[in-house]
């Protein structure tokens, strides 16, 4: 039987778009500025009808682009405004100049974003490419296995941008999630407003009584020390994170942290993933499990900031891990996420865990129980020394 | 795999209400206190091309997010699909599908080629036209659906499916009535091998 966590949460059949709208509904921001694009229009449209139907004060800004999405939404969050926007994929690219410029500004946008793969060719399905892509660009990145998961990220992002300055993006998977109707539990708007609060910036442009430039020229002067505070900003984002997350299980019941371990615990060997696979890949390691097998899986949620110190200490018992990456740096060696756990390892001594990097799911491509299992099993025979770690990139489910 | 995990996949062309007919069995399984997935298969989307959705229903919460591809029950909305399309790949020799048609499951499971233990028919059309007054099959189906899974509560999805509709047919309360009563027809008028 189904059932909730709060005791005033209200079960709900919805999508990921349908909870990421609902949450921008209850946070009823100031300003939300949006360019269509699939899979996430339906957010920034149910929207837009909440503007329509008078059951938020918000600004709906309907621009020309994504470019100007973004423009508009930072523009209006260093005017003092809390603003929000949604896109996918292409529009993610479009908006490429603009997130370097509202992290540099250290302005706290939050922005709904729906992973899907990039073109050419053109494809429309999930895959993670779009967010990999700006992962250098100083937005803290957390993302969703399922949709209650994304309603609850959005609530946390809020708190989260504003307190570390910095722009937050919150994903879930294109159609996987995006467009997958499921029991999700919402919460009360008064409690998510309280929860939210106040926006109450430290400077702000339209703020006469003290005012503060932004968007000057920096030369040799003080441009590194700027970037340093950025970059020093996102390590200490992780503090913050942790707090929110705290207070949103006091709150509301639900615990998050910057990535779940399931059954990871006393487990020979895991997959590391990040999004709607970690859904799937916990059935393939409950059957495991059955059969006695030590599998265990390490779902990221907060991928910028990169919490390397906790999962070098929670992999470093492993005996054989594989990284999964739904994004291909197409670097000539290795995908983003393995890269960064790897080196977290290294930086940490760690050296004992086999590791294998795949590469998966891209363009929407099929990723079954039966894949993950297929995974496991390679590891359990490198694990137990019948089978080496392969040095090379891996790919599941692609014609070679 | 969860033994108690129903795995549903719906044929139709579009147009039919395929994909609408997943969600209100959806909301209509978790109104009777079950988890629930509902999700369409998403490509080209043209009047009339064949397309597919799919649910899953559970007593426990469902993690997968894989696609459906050896579904417990198959749900045909248009019976000329049968010939253009592998209705019944990846069903077992215990799984149901279920015909909206006006022949009999005998002939039925000839053309599907498999036994006409696995066939459950009804006229959904002739339903919809009687009913609802066109041919739009989708919710007759439902009940239908409901009927051949035999474990749900019909009286929790006819309450939960008018509370939907009523909302969506505010202004046209015989809409609602008809889709009722399409819903009960078919679910009386299935027949069950």
């Amino acid at each position: 039987m189904i059932k909730t966590i709060y005791s005033k949460g209200k079960l709900a059949a919805k999508t990921g778009n349908e909870v990421m709208a609902e949450a921008m509904r209850q946070i009823e921001p100031d300003v939300v500025a949006a360019y269509p694009i699939t899979p996430a229009t339906e957010i920034v449209q149910i929207f837009s009808q909440f503007v329509a139907d008078g059951k938020v004060k918000t600004e709906f800004v309907a621009v020309e682009s994504e470019h100007s999405a973004m423009s508009a939404t930072l523009a209006a969050t260093a005017a003092g405004a809390r603003a929000m926007t949604g896109t996918s994929s292409q529009g993610l690219c479009y908006m490429w100049e603009m997130l370097n410029i509202a992290a540099g500004l250290r302005l706290p946008v939050v922005l709904a974003e729906v992973n899907r793969a990039i073109s050419a060719p053109i494809n429309i399905h999930g895959d993670q490419s779009d967010t990999m892509g700006a992962r250098d660009t100083g937005w803290i990145q957390i993302y969703s296995e399922n949709s209650q998961e994304a309603y609850d990220n959005m609530i946390q992002a809020v708190r989260i941008a504003e307190a570390a300055k910095l722009p937050t993006l919150i994903t879930t998977d294109g159609f996987i999630i995006s467009h997958c109707m499921e029991v999700v539990e919402l919460y009360p708007d008064e409690d998510v407003k309280k929860f939210v609060g106040q926006y109450k910036p430290d400077r702000y442009l339209l703020d006469v009584d003290r005012p503060v430039t932004l968007g000057s020229i920096e030369l040799q002067d003080f441009y590194f020390e700027h970037r340093w505070q950025l970059a020093q900003a996102m390590r200490d984002s992780k503090k913050i994170i942790s707090e929110v997350a705290e207070d949103f299980e006091k709150t509301f019941g639900r615990k998050y942290d910057f990535y779940e371990k399931y059954k990871l615990d006393d487990a020979e060997i895991a997959i590391v993933v990040i999004g709607s696979t970690a859904g799937t890949a916990k059935v393939a390691v409950d059957a495991l499990r059955e059969k006695g097998v030590k599998a265990g899986l390490l779902k990221i949620r907060v991928y910028r900031p990169f919490p390397a110190e906790l999962i070098a200490k929670d992999l470093a018992k492993i005996k054989a891990f594989a990284v999964l990456d739904r994004a291909d740096s197409c670097s000539g060696t290795f995908a983003p996420l393995y890269t960064d756990v790897v080196a977290a390892l290294y930086a940490a001594g760690v050296s004992a865990p086999k590791a294998i990097n795949y590469v998966y799911g891209l363009g929407g491509r099929e990723i079954s129980v039966a894949h993950l299992t297929q995974v496991y099993d390679t590891l359990s025979k490198i694990a137990s020394g019948d089978a080496q770690a392969s040095t090379n990139l891996e790919y599941i489910n692609v014609r070679l | 795999m969860v033994a108690k995990m129903i795995e549903i996949r719906w044929h139709g062309r579009g147009g039919q209400g395929a994909k609408t007919a997943a969600l209100l069995f959806a909301q209509a399984a978790m109104a009777t206190g079950k988890y629930i997935q509902a999700f369409p298969e998403y490509g080209p989307e043209r009047m009339g091309a064949p397309v597919q959705a799919f649910n899953r229903i559970s007593d426990d919460p469902i993690t997968i997010h894989s696609g459906v591809t050896n579904p417990g029950y198959v749900v045909i909305l248009d019976p000329t699909l049968i010939e253009t399309v592998n209705v019944t790949d990846g069903v077992s020799k215990d799984g149901k599908v279920i015909v909206n048609t006006s022949f009999s499951a005998d002939e039925i499971a000839k053309q599907l080629g498999i036994d006409k233990s696995q066939v459950c028919v009804v006229n959904a059309s002739q339903i919809a036209q009687e009913t609802i007054g066109r041919n739009i099959p989708n919710t007759p189906m439902l009940g239908a659906l409901v009927k051949v899974i035999g474990n749900l509560d019909i009286g929790g999805v006819l309450e939960d499916t008018k509370s939907k509709l009523s909302v969506k047919f505010a202004k046209k309360p015989e809409v609602i009535e008809g889709n009722l009563s399409s819903i009960k027809r078919a679910y009386d008028e299935v027949k069950v091998s």
